[in-house]
């Protein structure tokens, strides 16, 4: 498989917020900027939903240190671009 | 949309919110509120359980203790939980809510901390059970995360495993004292889907839910398929396809001696084994048809192949013909008198199953792939069959619907019905609400659909109550001939309202339809009534999807209707003057009863 782009898996996150947090992802509403304060129902529930099913999708299983050290989805994306590069 | 009681668990887990949305729009769903008592963090179990429950028919209100506070709020602070006033209360436990006794722990010690535990969840069982009056649902325990002493864990007094098997042991034996007790078996559940799946300890230090999302999934499955069986809604019959199901090729082709059943192949023996299964499914009650597209002959005699563990006569209804699938599974359905939701329909060929799964939605169409070695365990693993309490009737069913076609074939013979109804020497028991029959009373009430004139369900809980309650005349029938016994088949419940006794349940089990139990049940009620000063029945008849056969019930039976009846929803209402009363029934013989007959 092709290595994904970070603006790749951004765009493939997409539809998980939008599920998750109930909000109209088209809009630029969240970003590589964007982090869980943020977004007002981004709480700590929300959060597990994300990482569960963002686990999923890629197929990547995160270490508890990598989720400490997630700030924004960017970092998120990272991640998922290195994990997935091997 | 998928069965999600069967589907990938991902298919759950990623699009949560939206299937809650779709499921949500539903009309008919049936209320039922759940307090969920926990020992670790519940709101993802919560979630996934509130879609399965709208998934399979209910509108879920739901109630979560605090964090952990499981045994507090059952037994020192229950206001919360008295004021949601629960129909069922889970307790969603685990290992790490009980103490084991210390590695080095003596026999007498680990007796000593089990005595404890014991006493601790007796607490807890007790009070809701005096509180609430509700359904109670425990879970027992998974085995432990590490087997800290290796094999040996299962066997020295200060082994977590051996702590936990014994707590098990007397969980289960707790709960079969105890109606109102249930136990979920995540035991069971935890050793399929293996530990290491079970547990996340990622997630039990970031969020303090102990279990994986997958085995948050299949405990929300499988409490929901208990609290189908509550409510009556488990499935009721297997309906099997012939060639490459129940025996290996096609027998038009291959011959009677062609066909692969036995112990000469591996193929054979998978077989063989797969028609066990479905024999093992017939003697706890599940009836067993046959869908086929056969000459009716040629698929007959499939069954006379000396290895066919499954005979004919186990079939309780039979269609081999080239009529499309879905219209003879109506026919099945009409003619075993059950709906098409009771139906779990077995077909190697996909392009069948599709045909079913689109026409009759209603039907449960497990996937069963292309290996007949898998079949057993995907049928198990959809719990279609779950039943909240296995009682003797439901042991005994399959051979009812044979003798109900033995005494159709004597009906044919008889110049009137009256006489055929006569020959048939039915004797009744009818009386009012026994402990011992409590169990078949709230599981008959839960599953008729049909002849019901209230469709009221009621927990074994609410019917210990009515059957204690001297304002309830509770009625159980239980009707024998001579083909045999039926069994408990009628309730019906009156409450006592000065000079009126209201109706507010009246069922029947369709076996005995057409018998005049009926009759015999209204004598045995007016007497009663009578007996305790009352002068009118009043009768209700709510409307149903299922119960157009009773719409004239009350009128049939004498009852006028009641037009300055207060507010009864769509229901309507009739009223019997008892006065002058007397006895409808002529054909059944009932059995002395501790009230006096009226003549």
């Amino acid at each position: 498989m092709a290595k994904l782009t970070e603006a790749e898996v951004l765009a493939g996150l997409m539809p998980i917020f939008q599920e998750v947090l109930d909000i109209d992802v088209d809009n630029g509403a969240i970003t590589a900027q964007t982090s869980a304060a943020d977004i007002h129902n981004w709480d700590s529930l929300a959060h597990m939903e994300i990482i569960e099913m963002v686990q999923r999708k890629y197929k990547v299983k995160f270490s508890l240190a990598e989720l400490q050290k997630l700030k924004t989805v960017g970092d998120m994306a990272d991640l998922i671009v290195l994990k997935t590069s091997g | 949309m998928d069965d999600l009681n069967t589907c990938p668990i991902d298919q759950i887990v990623m699009r949560r919110k939206s299937l809650k949305r779709a499921l949500s729009a539903a009309e008919g769903l049936q209320d039922l509120r759940i307090a969920i008592l926990g020992g670790s963090a519940t709101q993802e179990f919560v979630n996934f359980l509130d879609l399965l429950l709208l998934h399979n028919g209910f509108r879920p209100a739901l109630l979560e203790s605090e964090y952990g506070r499981f045994y507090e709020d059952a037994v020192i602070d229950p206001a919360a939980l008295i004021e949601f006033a629960p129909d069922i209360v889970y307790l969603h436990t685990s290992c790490l809510n009980v103490t084991p006794p210390a590695l080095g722990a003596t026999e007498t010690e680990l007796e000593r901390q089990l005595d404890g535990e014991m006493t601790r969840y007796r607490q807890i069982w007790n009070s809701l059970e005096e509180k609430l009056r509700c359904q109670i649902i425990q879970n027992n325990f998974e085995l432990p995360p590490y087997s800290l002493l290796g094999n040996s864990d299962a066997v020295a007094a200060g082994g977590q495993t051996r702590f936990l098997m014994e707590m098990n042991l007397r969980f289960s034996r707790e709960a079969a004292g105890r109606p109102r007790l249930l136990l979920l078996d995540i035991h069971g559940l935890s050793a399929g889907m293996g530990l290491h799946r079970w547990f996340d300890w990622d997630r039990y230090f970031s969020y303090k839910i102990l279990r994986s999302a997958e085995a948050n999934v299949e405990t929300a499955r499988s409490l929901s398929s208990l609290v189908r069986a509550l409510y009556g809604k488990s499935r009721k019959a297997l309906i099997l396809d012939l060639d490459n199901t129940l025996w290996g090729g096609v027998i038009g082709d291959d011959g009677l001696d062609g066909i692969q059943i036995g112990r000469e192949t591996p193929v054979a023996e998978a077989y063989t084994a797969f028609q066990e299964y479905c024999l093992a499914l017939r003697s706890r009650g599940v009836l067993l048809a046959v869908c086929s597209k056969n000459d009716d002959a040629v698929a007959r005699s499939g069954f006379s192949h000396p290895s066919s563990v499954l005979k004919l006569e186990q079939i309780s209804c039979f269609k081999a013909n080239w009529e499309p699938k879905h219209e003879n599974i109506l026919a099945i359905a009409k003619e075993l008198n059950l709906g098409v939701d009771s139906f779990v329909f077995v077909d190697d060929n996909p392009a069948e199953r599709a045909l079913v799964a689109a026409q009759l939605p209603a039907v449960a169409v497990p996937d069963m792939g292309d290996n007949v070695a898998e079949y057993p365990g995907i049928l198990d693993r959809g719990r279609y069959f779950e039943s909240a309490a296995l009682s003797q009737e439901d042991l005994g069913r399959a051979r009812h619907y044979e003798i109900n076609a033995e005494r159709s074939a004597a009906a044919a013979s008889f110049a009137d019905y009256g006489e055929y109804l006569a020959s048939l020497n039915m004797t009744a028991e009818i009386e009012t609400f026994q402990p011992v029959y409590l169990d078949r009373i709230a599981q008959l009430t839960n599953k008729t659909n049909q002849f019901n004139l209230t469709t009221r369900r009621i927990t074994l809980a609410e019917m210990k109550q009515i059957a204690e309650d001297p304002m309830h005349i509770g009625l159980y029938g239980r009707l024998a001939d001579r083909f045999g016994d039926n069994g408990l088949v009628s309730v019906v419940i009156g409450r006592r309202d000065g000079l009126c006794v209201h109706l507010d349940l009246w069922l029947m089990s369709c076996r005995v339809l057409k018998r005049d139990l009926e009759l015999a049940m209204l004598d045995a009620m007016a007497s009663r009534a009578l007996s305790c000063g009352a002068r009118t029945l009043i009768g209700y008849y709510r409307p149903t999807p299922k119960n157009g056969m009773v719409k004239d019930f009350y009128p049939a039976l004498g009852f006028s209707r009641h037009e300055t009846a207060p507010e009864a929803g769509n229901a309507t209402v009739w009223r019997l003057d008892l006065a002058g009363y007397t006895t409808r029934n002529k054909h059944i013989t009932v059995k002395e009863m501790d009230h006096g007959k009226i003549d």
